[in-house]
């Protein structure tokens, strides 16, 4: 028991686990499950007339607290069930990351990029910031991001959001193809 | 004061999902950079396992609340908007951006919270960036195509 709950979870315990919260959050409270929205609720605590976030940000802190819950749910991992293992990932990834020059495999992210130092180089000012201002203006453009889409909308069958998904793959693919082999 | 309380009580549910979900994505390792790039090489089942097996799961359950017309805890019928297609510009163009980011972060946006609580606090950065990605999205959208 200690060593499963040590271990990484496979997929088929993490994925039910996930999507069994699509039903409990409609049936405590009516909520779509969607994560992004929290950013717009922030924008709309924000001072500002732009006209988007002209609404009671109050009827979005049930997703602003949720989000509150996952970043207390992070630490909670990390400092009582943390993995002291790398991440297991395949080794032909490993191998094409180490072609392009990424040399570290261990914790959930390559330090040397995703670090005060890192954010300090043209690469990880590109891949944090350019990419987390893409993540914001990505979701809300598409009106939805991995939970909202390609959870949420794909278990209700909405082809909208099969289009969303399929774009997110066609700009991960672009990312991980394209521009990755420039900016590592 | 009770009414304070009422919020309180309305809000602990989110809060206890909220942290049920940063256990899983960080024991699920779905919040790991090398995660995405080896779904984005199409180098491992884990990532289409997880989110196939959610969406599998979740589709069922909404089947079965639409259904059998499952009412919310407090007695309210649920409603599940569907999704207003448009010209559909906004769909895969906005998808594209939100992909090409996350491929670069490899976080979306539910993750990059459980990556600072598990002490990256650089994502902090990526998040105040999604906000002001956010931000630059409702300035523009009357101009946009959608």
């Amino acid at each position: 028991m200690i060593d499963f709950i040590s271990q990484p979870w496979p997929w088929y315990v993490a994925g039910p686990l996930i999507g069994i919260v699509v039903p409990a959050l409609f049936l405590i409270g009516g909520k779509q499950f969607g994560l992004s929205e929290n950013l717009r609720h922030v924008c709309a605590i924000l001072p500002g007339k732009v006209e988007f976030f002209n609404y009671n940000w109050r009827n979005g802190a049930w997703n602003l607290t949720l989000v509150a819950g996952i970043i207390i749910g992070g630490f909670i991992s990390s400092t009582f069930l943390g993995n002291p293992d790398p991440v297991a990932i395949s080794d032909a990834t490993k191998s094409d990351l180490a072609l392009l020059g990424v040399t570290q495999f261990d914790g959930l992210m390559p330090s040397e990029i995703f670090s005060w130092e890192g954010l300090a180089s043209v690469r990880g000012l590109i891949m944090i910031v350019l990419g987390g201002f893409l993540v914001g203006f990505g979701s809300r453009y598409a009106g939805g991001c991995t939970s909202g889409h390609a959870i949420s909308g794909l278990a209700d069958l909405q082809l909208p959001s099969l289009i969303a998904v399929i774009g997110f793959f066609a700009g991960g693919l672009i990312a991980t193809f394209f521009l990755l082999p420039i900016i590592l | 004061m009770s009414e304070s309380k009422n919020t309180i009580g309305r809000l602990l549910p989110y809060l206890l999902v909220g942290i049920y979900f940063g256990i899983i994505f960080t024991k699920s390792e779905v919040i790991s950079w090398y995660r995405i790039q080896e779904m984005f090489r199409f180098q491992a089942f884990h990532m289409y396992g997880i989110i196939s097996s959610a969406i599998a799961v979740a589709a069922i359950s909404v089947q079965i609340i639409k259904r059998k017309g499952i009412r919310a805890f407090d007695g309210s019928e649920i409603n599940i908007p569907p999704k207003v297609m448009g010209s559909g510009t906004r769909y895969w163009l906005g998808g594209t951006f939100f992909g090409l980011g996350w491929a670069l972060t490899g976080a979306c946006p539910g993750p990059m919270f459980a990556l600072v609580g598990n002490g990256f606090l650089i994502m902090l950065v990526a998040i105040l960036s999604a906000i002001a990605g956010t931000y630059a999205y409702g300035v523009l959208r009357p101009k946009l195509p959608h």
